[in-house]
This record gives structure tokens, sequence and C-alpha cells, in this order.
């Protein structure tokens, strides 16, 4: 027989019939149904194949730890993979596959797997595939990979979007059974902020799978106005479809909550998952059990589940699992089952009961005690089972069985802080460690098993922790009929199993593979667990850990407590990647910063390249360029030969004010900067404390107690951050105070024997060579005092250079003029040609290890100066020594050869090796004034070398050239030492 | 680690907004001998236990601030600006608390 709907009964809406696909085959269920219940409505009770056999397999619970019933939803971008069904809602057209199954789930050939099973045994990967060692990655892999893997990825992006945020609360209750809603209406009652949260589209946890009687109404009708009252208070945020997944410190709660996987179409512009980070004052852990599975031989077939999931399918959702069914126990819970299912018309074959001894019992079943099931039959549909009493067996005939093995607190959030969960004996359970008091377990998770027990528990623990938060709360009551306290059950264990009594279902772990892992020597638990994979399935062995830990225990002849747990980890239930980037993808993930010049370079036809977050024109491109080289060596030669303008907005520009201004600068940089005067600019290198470059630029001095400092583009944030670093920690007394003003000036380099010209038909102020020679800075306006600008003669080119510097707004527009007065524009990488023809170093060449006199720069360090950073340490010897690599220029000896950045050099004739080897080029390019490649390279004892022949070699490209060591000036070489 | 720091300006703010330097060890005066140069340079003490680090409210009020935190059980042993510190506690009592 089929599992099939009652006719009436559950929190279902059945007045809103849903149709859905399960395998292309088209479904009705209703509204609040979730895909198994639903699934089990239909008849439907083959929903997997397990992993490594293949064995069909039907739903074991009604919630997040399902290790059967996990399938693929929905199509295109928005297929989730390994979606349990048994959290899943129905919607209108939800297409849902099964998976590991081919050709179909009915018919599947790996089941063929099952007939290997003496070879797919604990540890079968370790041993089977060991030999020979050339057919792992070529033939055991690719197979393993095949045959195993659950469903498939989706290919397409998903169109859906994903969010992040922060709560705030006094209270966080994580679950809504009867003591998470007792600790929310005692802390909702006392004004605190709460925020309460259940993993199911409909609140109340166990309390609504039960037929019981609270305050004189049902419990689905109690729930449902303990909801209502806590909605209604202003100060309680109730979350249903929301996941408690992990504990972090400062009592940070990780909460997954799914605000459209349940609809058929999600709104485009609202989250369909929100990620919340809760900062709670206080957490109330009302997580609940997680009832054990019994371990018996075929204790998978369809039809075999949990008693508590069979409870909820019967009273949440309205479905019988089977017309005649049997329930297998150990303990009490499982006869308030065997009641309703009477009460609904179900017949109840037997109780089969492990103990010696049943409770009271006045239904129809038969209750057979000290008994056990030793089979069962049935291959995709349970048939019926073998039942031993004593020495008596018996076989009865039933289409579905519930078992209870008691039940396993969930202590997940507790121990997920380093640690483990404490054994109790008397509740033969692990519970949740002693969290210092930030985190309570209440209701059933803490062992108070009994609604009402629960219930008190969660008001009880909820009233103890706002107290210690400062409010008054009043301790709320509800009055349950059942007052029979819950009963802890042992571990029940069968004396010994003939078939495959299955431990973990997803993975395929069966009793016998714990018993050969402890023999084979894997008995420590973290062992057993990575050698059997118990316990590594997408449910992390919330069902099958337990029963692993008793048969490692029984196996080595040790305690429950002696054996311990494996180690807790977020997440509690898996969560998409999806989720965990939240907004963080797409433009999203790196955001574009867009100099003020950014659209006008576009506008030229500029082909950007991205510089951090900044994008920077390369080239712009021209008709009749012929390709990139053709525009860039254009520009170059433009420049050189009249003027051109370039966008260097992108530089950090930092402006250092106050009365210290000039001791801080000489502070941070190895060159003295107190006496320059106003009006003048000066090229500086910071170093880091251990003496090494650290960056380098130009500060110009605008006015007696302001300075205008600049930095590579890369270097902008790091150089504020340690200046920052350096005026707060080291020097807090100094008067200064500095700003990044780096968005605020649109900054353009005008470089080329014309650009004095062009400027000086802009600028307001006399700007010829007399009045403003090399390094002069000062303010200026443009157009007839129309807009401010900070103009410097500078150069990074070797020709006669100035940067103007205007209010961002303003940059596009005097770009314009700067054009239509003569000057082409040029990208970054004509700057970086003329740089490198010049000499000019970047962060290239400050690697990180040179120094500055490796450099060339050792005249500019000031000895004058007590205090600098770097200055202790910059003088060590191994900074000094002889025959360091210097900083010197290279030439390809022939026009065709060519050589790039991190090629190494060599003496000629040496071989190539890391004792011969010379030195290598730090950058390079092909020079239209020198018309060869050149470049600049890092050569031991280089400025001594100069004019000597040198190997140029690259593995990586197979370059292998003759070049010269030069003058870093290649363009002085060139034109006969032409300077700006 | 933690997930909240209380800096001294700003109040309890996400540790995303912060970025971190590494002890909070303080540079020795400019006449200090080489050794003692070295040591500020290059040498650190790991210990297990309470730890005082620099750290910098990036996202937030930019300002440099000192982080005592337990390098074993996380926990936090407050935050102060880094303006002029002295080491919390000294470095052997450090090394000898768990």
């Amino acid at each position: 027989m089929t599992p099939y709907r009652l006719s009436t009964g559950g929190l279902i809406d059945r007045k809103r019939p849903v149709s859905f696909t399960f395998d292309g085959k088209q479904y009705e269920g209703f509204a609040g149904d979730t895909l198994a219940s639903a699934l089990l409505a239909n008849g439907v009770s083959l929903m997997g194949r397990s992993f490594k056999y293949h064995r069909p397999r039907g739903v074991m619970t009604a919630g997040a730890a399902e290790p059967n019933a996990l399938m693929e939803i929905g199509t295109g971008g928005r297929r989730e993979p390994n979606t349990r069904a048994t959290m899943q809602e129905i919607y209108p057209d939800l297409h849902a596959t099964s998976q590991n199954r081919w050709p179909s789930l009915d018919f599947d050939i790996g089941a063929a797997n099952s007939l290997l099973s003496p070879f797919l045994s604990a540890g079968f990967y370790y041993k089977t595939f060991m030999w020979p060692k050339s057919f792992w990655e070529k033939v055991y892999e690719p197979f393993i990979r095949k045959a195993a893997g659950l469903g498939r990825i989706a290919e397409e992006a998903d169109p859906d979007t994903y969010g992040k945020a922060w709560l705030h609360c006094d209270l966080l209750v994580a679950g809504s059974g009867p003591a998470g809603l007792a600790a929310a209406l005692a802390a909702g009652r006392a004004g605190a902020k709460v925020v309460i949260v259940d993993e199911h589209a409909i609140a109340g946890g166990h309390l609504v799978d039960t037929r019981e009687v609270v305050d004189g109404k049902s419990a689905q009708a109690f729930v449902e106005d303990a909801v209502a009252e806590l909605r209604g208070l202003p100060n309680v945020t109730f979350k249903t479809r929301t996941t408690a997944l992990a504990w972090y410190d400062d009592n940070v709660v990780a909460l997954v909550e799914r605000k459209q996987k349940h609809v058929a179409a999600p709104e485009a512009n609202r989250a369909v998952e929100i990620l919340w980070r809760v900062a709670a004052g206080h957490v109330i852990m009302a997580t609940g059990a997680e009832e054990r599975p019994l371990v018996f031989a075929g204790n998978d077939v369809p039809g075999v589940m949990l008693a508590s999931a069979m409870r909820r399918y019967l009273n949440r959702f309205g479905v019988a699992v089977g017309r005649n069914i049997a329930i297998f126990t150990n303990n009490d819970s499982a006869y308030a089952l065997a009641a309703e299912a009477e009460a609904s018309g179900i017949t109840v074959a037997a109780i089969i009961d492990t103990r010696s001894t049943a409770p009271s019992w006045t239904g129809r079943a038969r209750v057979l005690t000290g008994s056990e099931i030793i089979a069962t039959q049935g291959g995709k549909a349970l048939k019926s089972v073998t039942v031993r009493t004593g020495a008596k067996e018996e076989t009865l005939s039933v289409d579905a069985l519930a078992m209870s093995g008691g039940f396993s607190p969930i202590v997940h959030l507790a121990c997920q802080r380093q640690q483990k969960p404490v054994w109790n004996e008397d509740l033969q359970a692990f519970l949740a460690p002693d969290t210092n008091g930030a985190l309570t377990p209440a209701g059933s998770v803490a062992g108070a098993y009994s609604s009402q027990q629960a219930f008190n528990d969660g008001a009880d623990k909820a009233v103890e922790a706002l107290t210690r938060l400062g409010f008054d709360a009043a301790t709320p009551a509800a009055d349950f009929a059942d007052k029979t306290p819950g009963n802890p059950s042992g571990l029940w264990l069968p004396g010994d199993v003939k078939g495959k009594a299955f431990i973990d279902y997803q993975n395929d772990v069966h009793y016998k593979d714990i018993g050969l892992a402890v023999r084979e020597g894997f008995d420590h638990v973290e062992l057993a667990k990575r050698y059997t994979t118990n316990g590594m399935a997408t449910d992390q062995g919330k069902l099958s850990n337990i029963n692993a830990i008793a048969l490692i225990a029984r196996a080595r002849g040790c305690s429950i407590a002696e054996v311990g747990t494996t180690t807790y980890r977020p997440f509690y239930t898996p969560v998409s990647f999806a989720t965990l980037s939240g907004t963080h993808y797409g433009t999203h993930f790196a955001p574009v910063r867009s100099s003020p010049l950014h659209a006008w370079s576009l506008a030229r036809g500029g082909e950007m390249v991205d510089a951090g977050l900044w994008y920077r024109p390369m080239y712009y491109k021209q008709a009749g360029d012929t390709d990139m080289m053709a525009s860039i060596n254009r520009e170059v030669l433009a420049v050189r030969a009249g003027a051109g303008i370039c966008d260097v907005s992108t530089l950090g520009k930092i402006e250092v004010t106050g009365p210290d201004a000039a001791k801080f600068l000489d502070l941070l940089y190895c060159n003295d900067f107190g006496k320059l005067a106003v009006g003048r600019a000066r090229y500086g290198f910071m170093l880091r404390e251990d003496g090494i470059p650290f960056d380098d630029g130009t500060t110009s001095r605008l006015g007696e107690n302001v300075y205008f400092m600049t930095t590579t583009t890369a270097y902008a944030g790091p150089v504020l951050a340690h200046m920052e670093f350096c005026h707060q920690q080291h020097w807090p007394d100094l008067d200064v105070r500095f700003v990044s003003v780096s968005d605020q000036w649109a900054q353009m380099a005008i470089a080329g024997p014309r650009a004095r010209e062009i400027l000086a038909s802009l600028v307001d102020e006399d700007i010829s060579e007399e009045v403003f020679p090399f390094l002069s800075a000062k303010e200026v306006t443009l157009g007839s005092g129309v807009v401010n600008a900070r103009l410097f003669r500078i150069s990074f080119s070797g020709e006669l250079a100035f940067e103007i510097a205007v209010p961002a707004g303003y940059g596009p527009s005097v770009a314009d003029a700067i054009v239509a007065a003569g000057a082409i524009p040029y990208g970054v990488e004509a700057l970086n040609t003329m740089r490198l023809e010049k000499g000019y170093i970047t962060h290239a060449e400050m690697n990180g290890m040179v120094t500055v006199a490796d450099l060339g720069f050792d005249r500019m360090v000031s000895r004058r100066k007590d205090d600098f950073v770097g200055k202790h340490m910059f003088g060590r010897e191994g900074l000094v020594r002889e025959n360091r690599e210097q900083l010197v220029g290279v030439r390809a000896l022939k026009a065709e050869d060519r050589f790039t950045a991190g090629a190494h050099v060599l003496k000629i004739g040496d071989q190539v090796s890391l004792e011969n080897d010379q030195g290598y080029v730090t950058s390079s390019v092909w020079s239209p004034v020198v018309k060869g490649y050149i470049g600049l390279a890092l050569v031991k004892g280089g400025r001594n070398r100069i004019g000597e022949k040198v190997r140029v070699w690259n593995a990586l490209l197979g370059t292998d050239v003759e070049a010269v060591i030069c003058s870093t000036d290649h363009l002085a070489e060139a034109n006969g030492g032409k300077n700006a | 680690m933690a997930s909240l720091i209380d800096c001294p300006h700003c109040g309890k703010r996400p540790r995303e907004e912060f970025t971190t330097l590494g002890s909070a060890v303080t540079r020795p005066s400019p006449s200090a001998d080489s050794e003692t140069w070295t040591d500020y340079v290059y040498l650190r003490d790991n210990p297990r236990g309470m730890h005082d680090e620099f750290w910098h409210h990036a996202d937030g009020c930019r300002r440099w601030i000192v982080v005592s935190r337990n390098t074993f059980t996380h926990e936090f042993g407050g935050t102060r600006d880094a303006a002029g510190i002295a080491p919390m506690i000294s470095p052997t009592e450090k090394t000898s608390q768990k």
C-alpha cells in the first residue's frame, strides 16, 4: 500500500491546491505542504537513491536532518541541488528532480553497486584503489567522481539577489517549540527586544505535530494564539523559514532567512535569502531534540521513517504514511503516535518495544515487549517486517514502520566555539557544554522532554536571562493536559545484524563498517568518521553520529563519554554560496572608481584598463591607428614633439596642514622637507621602519603651513593609514592635520616642449621659466579667475612638464581647453613608455627589497635629521654591503629583440643557474625614441657595469637576447643629454 | 575572533570595519641602540593568552586603537586609543597567563 492524504486535519490550506512536478510527472498538493508531504500525499514513497549502493530510499524525517529525500529544485540559474524535500515548500509549477540515479529513479543501473558491496566496505577508497598507482588519476578518480556526487550545480548565473544585514536584540530565541514560545513570551511581555526564529514555515516546533491539549485548546490553536500575541508586540521580531546557523564570539548568531524560496516567481527587487547577523544580549537555544533511528537490518527500505516524522506528517500535513503500520521503539514517546494513528483510522499492527515492560496502553495495537525487528522485506516499498521476541520470530505484514531510538538534543550552536558536548549518563544523551551564561539551552535540548516541562524550562531560563539583562520579567504559564514527564531512553543496539543495518543513510555506512574501522585501528571517533565517511554527508551526521559513537564504544569496550563526539562546526545546515556572498558579486564585488576624467577619456576613444578599483585609459584609439602599439607610439612621439595631456587624478592626494606639518613630513620622509620653501615641490621617499622604501611622490609647499602630498595610485590608502598611525600612535603631540583629497581634484599632466605655451594661454599668472622654474608649485586661477587650480612644474617623462589640479567638476572642461590649445590626450601606456625612457621608477622597481641607495637616490637621504621612519634600520650591514643589486638601464642590442619584465640578467657565456644570476629586469617597453626594447633592471653592482654586454634570459617566454647595461636615462643617451 | 570590536570612540562595531597591524609594541626612542631597534622591528611575542594589538578603525573613525584580546579563548580585554600608550601588562605577565 501507499501513503495517502487524510480527509481532514493538518495545517495545510485545502482550499489552495498547488500543482508541481517530480521527475517530470505532475502532482497536486496544498499550500502549506512541503515537497515531501505533498509527494507522500500523492502516494510517492521512493524519493532518492543512496550515495554508494544506490539503494532506493524514502523520506526518513520531516525536517532539517533529512538524509535521503534530497532533490534538485528549480530550473536554469535557479536550479539548486541537494535540497531537502522535507524543508522545501511547494509552490505552483515547482520542478523537482531526483538525484544520484541513472537512467531513472525507479530503475537505477548504479544499484548494481550493492552486488559489489564486499568491495565497498569502510575505507574502500584507500584499499581498492591503491594499485596500480598510475590508475588513480586516469581511471579510479574519474570513475569515483562519476559514480558519486549528488545533484548537479546550476550552470547558468543565478538571477536572484541575496542580502546580508545586522540585527540587534536583547534576547534571541532559536526555535519556536514550547520552550522557545515560552521564552519569547516572557521577554516580549517584559518589553525586551526579542528576535525569535524557526526554520519551518509554521511556528510551534514539535507542538503543532501533536494532538496535545493546552489551556483547554488544541496545541495548534495554542501555538497560533501565542504567535499572534508575539507578532502583535512591537518589540518582537518573529521570523519563520529562518535557521540559526552558527554562534560566534560576542554572542553574534548567524541566521539564514529564506524570504522567497517558497514562491513561484521571486520579486526581483527583494532578496530571496538574507544572511542575518544578530548581536544578541542573550541567546535562548530552544532547538529541540532529534529522534534517533534504530539500527536493524533493512532499516532503510522506503516506508521506514522516524516516529516523530510520521507524527508530523499525520498532524501537521494530514498525511498517513501507511494504512497498516508498525512502530518499533525503545521508549514511551512513540505510543502517542500509535494512539493518534489509530484515531485517524490507521491500523497499528504492533508496537515492538525493546524493553521488557511497556507503559500503560489502551489502544488496539498489540504490544510486543522484549522484541526487536531483525529484518524488513520490500525493495522500493516496505511489505513486511520480521520481529523476534525471545526465540520466537514472526513476520508482520505492514506498509510503513515508525522507529524511535530516543532523542538527541540539538546542541550544535552551543558547540561551535570549540566546546565539546557533555555526555549525561542519566539522560543517555550529549548535552550542551556550559557556555558561561551567554547562551542557555532550554526545553528538550536541555533534557526537558515533555511539552509541559519544555514550556516551563523555556519560561524559567528566559526570566533568569532577562533578570540579568535588567528586565523585570514575569514567568508565563501554560497548562498542558498531559502531565506525564518525558522519560529519557537509553541507546539501543542490536546484538548482531544479518544484512545491512544503516547508520549513516546518505553515505551508506552500515553497522559492520563501524566494527571494521575499529578492528583496523581507526577507533578514535574522528578517525572512524573519516575512514567510514560516517557523518560526512550533507546532513553532517545529524541522525547517524550518536549510533556510530555507541557502536564504537561497544567495539572498544569503553563508555560513550570516553569516545566523545566529532567536532561541531558552523553551519548547522548547508548554506548556498550565493547567500554567503550576499550583494558582493558583479560590479558590487569590485565597484568602479571613476576619475573625474573617466567619461572624458571614454569619449575620446580611451581604452580603459583597471588599476585597483580605478579604470585608466591605456591609450586613445584614433582613426589611422593600426593597433595598440601604433596608438602608443603615436602618443609618445606627439608628446615629445609637441604636448600631451594625461589624466593623473588617480594619484593619491593628501593635504597636510598645521604648525607642525613640516616636522611631521620630516619624520615621514627620509629626505629633508623642513627646508622646502613656500612655492616649491620636492620628490621624496617614505621608508618602512625596516629602512626599505614604502612609497614615493612629490610634496609641495603651498603656504606657510599647507602642504600638498601625492602618493602612487596603489598606495594612496596605505600611505594615509600609515600617516594616521605615525601621527596618532608615535607622535600624537604634533599639531598637524591631514586629509585625503584624492577625489576632490582632477589632476592632469601636461608634458612636451609646448606644455608651457599651452598652459600660459589658460593660467592667469605668469608661469614663465623665470618665475616658475622646475619644481615650482603654486595656487593659480584659470580663465580670469573662474577656476582655482594648483600648478606644479614637475615631470615624469623627461619633457618640460606640469601637473595641474582643478576642482573635480572642472576636470573635463579644463581638459577640453588644454586639448583645444594643442595638447593630445595620452594614456598610461605612453606615460609608462616615457617614464622608462627617462628612467623614472614605480613600484615595479620599489619591490620591497631594494634600498634608496640601490635605486640611486642615496644622496637624498637626510644625514641631518635625528629621526624619521626607517632611519634606524636603513644603514644595516646587509643593506649597505658591496655588490647589492642596483638599478640600471638595459637596452636590447638588436632592434628586433624583445625582453620583458622578470627576465634574468646573466653574463655573456654563463650557464643559466641561480649562482650565475646577475639580477632581473623590473620593467621593459619598446621605445619609439630608442627604436628598440629598453628597460630598467636590478643588477649586482650594476652602476659599475655600464657598457657591459649581458644575456637577458626568460625561460617562460623562451626569449634569450643580448643587451647592454646602460644609464637609466635612455632618453639622454638617445638624445645626447636633453633634460627636463 | 571577535565579531564586534568596542571602539573607544564609536562603541561596538562589526569587526569588518577594522584592519589590524599586529602587536602593540611602542616605538623606541631615536637614540636607542640597534639591538632595541631590531627587537622593535623584527621580534614579537606570540603569547597564548592576552595580547595587545594595534587595530585601525579604517571604515569608521579612522583612529588607531589598542585591542586587548585572548589569543586562546578569543575573550576581549578591552580597547583604548593608541595615542601615547604604555603596555597594558608586561610581556612576562602575558606569557605566564593562560
